[in-house]
């Protein structure tokens, strides 16, 4: 049963991964017990299952999902949200105003216009329907205030890290909140422009390098560095 | 019309540019050049110059041209006015319209199309530079646009193209070998599968000669082929180099 490739090596569509007693995993598909590779990344093997952790990807829904969208669509009963993906999503009015509402006279506008940002959750979503989302759960919802960061839905993991290492990271030396949506895009809010900045940028500089190993030490060095640089053009304006 | 005024092949054998009757022409693959695009490639195969973009996979609107099952692909081949020697209409044109579904026919087997139902994908290829066998240059590229635009793939699609001039099989066409030689035979193909997505003649050959042929094309596909893993690896081998 031999492998082709070695441990986090970059691969294209169609190439030969392993053949024999092997499992697909993601974006790799299985052929006369041949396993090959659906999308360009680098390959990870997880005993007898093959995963190729895709470089590009667009996001594909799965119930439970945490999403950011854009409200496109103001409807009769509902609202129609971009969350980044092939399929568009749908939003209940009686989701989000948790009472019974007649179109004639409830205006769905007042609640949520088009461009409005709203954290949700994914409750159901299959082959045949459209996702459907849900802002009942404390911190979903509209939101008021933060900045925006698009990375690739792949690259989400990166951003967390192991157990929530990277994310804690740098919400501590940031001092701001984050929302992470399953669907790449991220929301950071914190106390003033400044520190919302500092975590946009190292949320890009982890989209660029997460496939270089001791990121997460690479990226505190630099929120560090940038901080240091900050206080001493501060000083000097003070003088 | 028949009588020749110069031979394609001459007394030591070499073609008009000077390659051998085995030879591909050199080529220039490019990919992810387009920011605008999902997914984008440029190939440069002799004076062939084609530009391939992928967006996509989105809602299809109108919405009642969505199959339930399956992702519908959409693909326009177009040459732009000053490709050819006397401007072309920019209107498409018959053979256009034709290329844009043989394109097509082409590259869906390799594109998983049951995996997102009820989406589309658009490929539009841009022909800058025309210079015989367009449509298997635009192929090559087409396939390397949608790779990179992430879409999942059985395979990359290849094509060459093989022909008959001066009773030679010769491989890889250029535009005066295919109006003035006397058959061509595209094949596209799928390497690590063995499949192939296209065929055609146009012209007259024995069955010996269009089994040469299409052998002949195959073996210029595998050469492409590592031509075009090269190109969609080294998108991201030369981001590496950059940070370390």
């Amino acid at each position: 049963m031999p492998t082709f490739f070695e441990k986090r090596q970059l691969v294209t569509p169609g190439d030969l991964l392993a053949e024999g007693d092997y499992i697909a995993g993601e974006n790799t598909y299985k052929e006369e017990n041949k396993i090959y590779a659906a999308r360009t990344g680098l390959v990870e093997y997880e005993d007898k299952k093959i995963n190729v952790v895709a470089l590009r990807a667009f996001y594909i829904p799965r119930v439970g999902d945490i999403v950011i969208g854009t409200v496109v669509e103001v409807g009769f009963n509902g609202w129609t949200v971009d969350i980044n993906s092939p399929y568009e999503a749908i939003l209940r009015a009686s989701e989000v105003l948790n009472r019974p509402f007649k179109p004639q006279k409830n205006d769905l506008t007042e609640v949520l216009d088009v461009g409005d940002l709203v954290v949700a959750k994914i409750v159901s979503y299959d082959r045949t329907h459209n996702p459907q989302l849900s802002v009942d759960e404390p911190g979903l919802g509209k939101i008021t205030r933060g900045q925006i960061v698009k990375v690739t839905p792949t690259k989400i993991p990166r951003v967390i890290g192991k157990k929530g290492s990277m994310i804690s990271m740098i919400k501590q030396e940031t001092g701001c909140q984050a929302i992470l949506g399953h669907n790449g895009i991220i929301l950071i809010t914190g106390k003033n422009l400044e520190d919302e900045e500092l975590a946009m940028m190292a949320i890009r500089k982890i989209e660029e390098e997460s496939h270089i190993t001791g990121l997460t030490d690479r990226i505190s060095q630099m929120i560090k560095k940038e901080k240091e640089k900050r206080e001493v053009g501060k000083d000097e304006s003070k003088n | 019309m028949s009588q020749k005024t110069e031979k394609l092949i001459d007394k030591k054998g070499l073609r008009l540019d000077g390659r051998k009757p085995d030879e591909l022409r050199p080529i220039k693959i490019e990919v992810g050049i387009l920011s605008n695009a999902d997914g984008s490639a440029y190939i440069e195969q002799g004076k062939n110059k084609i530009l391939a973009a992928v967006y996509g996979p989105k809602e299809l609107h109108p919405k009642h041209m969505a199959l339930p099952d399956r992702m519908v692909l959409r693909c326009r081949y177009h040459m732009a006015p000053f490709s050819v020697q006397e401007r072309k209409s920019p209107a498409p044109s018959r053979r256009e319209i034709e290329l844009s579904k043989v394109i097509r026919e082409a590259i869906e087997p390799a594109i998983f199309v049951e995996y997102y139902p009820r989406t589309a994908i658009d490929v539009f290829v841009e022909v800058l530079q025309a210079d015989g066998s367009t449509r298997c240059a635009s192929i090559t590229a087409a396939s390397l646009a949608l790779a990179d635009a992430g879409i999942p793939m059985r395979d990359l699609v290849v094509a060459c193209s093989a022909g008959k001039v001066d009773d030679t099989i010769v491989l890889d066409l250029m535009d005066t070998e295919d109006k003035v030689g006397s058959a061509d035979v595209p094949v596209a193909f799928m390497p690590n599968l063995g499949v192939v997505t296209l065929l055609q003649m146009d012209g007259i050959l024995t069955q010996e000669e269009f089994e040469n042929a299409i052998n002949l094309a195959i073996e210029g596909c595998k050469k492409i082929y590592t031509l075009q893993k090269e190109a969609l690896r080294a998108k991201y081998i030369s981001v590496k180099e950059v940070e370390e």
